[in-house]
């Protein structure tokens, strides 16, 4: 078996679709991805969008997301078949795997400076429930103004 | 506010239009003040929005997030008025132009 690499697959059905033809389509794309050894990690169903724009005769899009471990060689196939698709009318399929193991990484490297920081402080490693609160609250305010120019 | 924004391309002309005007002048006038340097006007500090909100990961889905680097004229704003980083900037850049393809920000309003 080849490697795998984590995908995730955005795809935008036609708004004229109707629950049954989704769900078939949704069938279809987990059956395309499962019967070749991938994985779906997790689908996410947005529902009816507003496009920001008009494709084709379209103003608004059923959006689905997946998130999927895949052979690299196969997402060219899984590529093909959406294309052809009627029903969908726009798709996207975008590697993620390192990204998200770089931004994992940056994370747990800032956690822990962090807690090295806290205790260097005399400070419990893990912060209590109320410092929690009190940074969520700072967090919030600063969104309010941070944005306005 | 701006999770309207990318609602709004399709009613062309009116909103678009008039928001974009002073929006256009705005920018403009931030960037003489920073070209100004320290004389006359004030300048605040700009931080990148990415490394003080410890995102780590620039999501391309995140509409709400992403548009408050693109105004109403769908334009990416540089990073002379925002202040990201580079290395954000960069990201952002590719993160914006996949929710354009999807259709979540326009690629141009007018």
């Amino acid at each position: 078996m080849t490697a795998q690499k984590q995908y995730e697959l955005v795809y935008i059905a036609s708004p004229d679709a109707t629950e049954d033809q989704l769900t078939e389509l949704q069938t279809l794309v987990e059956g395309i991805i499962t019967k070749a050894n991938g994985t779906i990690d997790k689908t996410d169903v947005w529902g009816r969008r507003r496009l920001a724009y008009q494709i084709g005769r379209h103003k608004e899009g059923h959006y689905v997301v997946l998130l999927f471990s895949f052979d690299g060689e196969l997402v060219k196939e899984l590529d093909r078949r959406l294309k052809v698709n009627d029903t969908i009318i726009r798709h996207l399929v975008v590697r993620v795997d390192e990204e998200l193991q770089k931004a994992a990484r940056a994370k747990q490297r800032r956690d822990d400076e962090t807690r090295r920081r806290r205790v260097a402080r005399g400070l419990p490693p893990e912060p209590t429930a109320e410092e929690l609160l009190a940074k969520q609250a700072a967090l919030d305010n600063n969104d309010d103004g941070e944005d306005m120019r | 506010m701006s999770i309207d924004n990318p609602n709004q391309g399709d009613d062309r002309g009116g909103r678009g239009g008039r928001s974009g005007g002073p929006r256009g002048e705005r920018s403009g006038g931030g960037a003489g003040a920073g070209a100004g340097g320290r004389r006359g006007g004030f300048r605040r500090k700009r931080v990148c929005k990415f490394r003080t909100e410890k995102i780590d990961y620039v999501d391309y889905k995140d509409v709400r997030m992403l548009s408050q680097f693109v105004p109403e004229r769908g334009k990416i704003q540089p990073r002379r008025l925002t202040g990201t980083s580079a290395k954000y900037q960069r990201k952002l850049q590719v993160a914006i132009k996949r929710a354009r393809f999807l259709a979540l920000l326009p690629f141009a309003t007018d």
